[in-house]
């Protein structure tokens, strides 16, 4: 805190759940869950596709825009869904407040990393060599 | 008037708690908790996407070791099992967003939307991997 507050403790805790974030979860939660549900369905239909074809066939596919699109957003929008899913998970479960940070920390490396890892790999397919 | 009868004597007819050998936990309740071990599932299985597009990006050689560890028999099983924790974690989701706009919260419905959630992620992962057997 870093200048006098003249609010209540209730005040400022109030919303803001056990990892401070509040009700923008909710939302966050249900907004890249109604956008998973098209992503994952083009997704799983992609690579349904590409059961069995040889390596310039799938670096060929996954360089197309409109997949590269699609795959790139559901790394983000999956990354960012379940990192507030695991985070519900967490609270629920572990009730240690350094644990829980420790977690919640994890949990964050863990979504960005795979988050991070698709977008790169799709990048790469489209732009690299 | 068969109400104003005196209980005393008799044994009332009141509901007893769970007897634990025979409990048979309701279907909405199995559904919700599968929810979030599908979702955990996911969560784990999220690194099986990001290796194979690392994989992919990575160049031929390595592309063709992973993607043969993912064609092999415990891989297919492996993928056929993410599958429909993903089918039935999207129904489960589609579930939550019926409840979100404050519907779908009696009883009837509630069994319905939970039986509904295991046989449509069931119908799907079949028709996927339908799909996968005429490509491949
Ligand atoms: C396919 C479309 C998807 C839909 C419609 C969906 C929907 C949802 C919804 C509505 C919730 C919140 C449940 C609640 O409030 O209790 C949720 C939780 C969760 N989701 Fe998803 N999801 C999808 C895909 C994914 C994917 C791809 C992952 C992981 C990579 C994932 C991981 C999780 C996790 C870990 C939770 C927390 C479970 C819990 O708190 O019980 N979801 N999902």
């Amino acid at each position: 805190m870093t200048e006098m507050n003249m609010r209540t403790p209730l005040k400022r805790v109030r919303a803001l759940g056990s990892a401070k974030e509040g009700a923008n979860h909710f939302w966050h939660q249900r907004v890249t869950a109604v956008a998973n549900i098209f992503l994952v369905l083009g997704v799983v239909w992609l690579l349904v596709s590409l059961v069995g074809a040889d390596y310039p066939t799938v670096k060929a596919t996954l360089a197309h825009p409109v997949n590269a699109l699609v795959l790139g957003l559901l790394a983000v929008s999956g990354a960012v869904h379940m990192r507030l899913g695991m985070q519900v998970i967490i609270e629920d479960y572990v009730h240690g407040e350094l644990s829980k940070i420790v977690l919640l920390m994890l949990n964050t490396f863990f979504a960005i990393v795979i988050g991070a890892a698709c977008l790169f790999a799709v990048a790469k397919l489209s732009f690299g060599a | 008037m068969a109400e104003a009868k005196s209980l005393r004597g008799a044994r009332a007819e009141r509901p007893l708690s769970p007897h634990l050998q025979v409990y048979a936990m309701p279907i909405n309740m199995l559904m919700s908790i599968v929810h979030r071990i599908t979702g955990a599932a996911l969560y784990f299985g999220s690194l099986l996407l990001a290796w194979w597009l690392v994989a992919a990006a990575a160049g031929p050689d390595y592309f063709n070791w992973v993607n043969a560890i993912y064609g092999s028999l415990p891989g297919r099983l492996v993928l056929f099992g993410y599958t429909w924790a993903l089918m039935h974690h999207m129904m489960g989701g589609i579930r939550h967003f019926i409840w979100d706009t404050g519907r779908g919260y009696d009883l009837k419905t509630i069994d319905g939307l939970a039986w509904g959630t295991l046989l449509a992620s069931i119908i799907l992962t079949a028709l996927v991997w339908l799909a996968v057997w005429v490509v491949g």
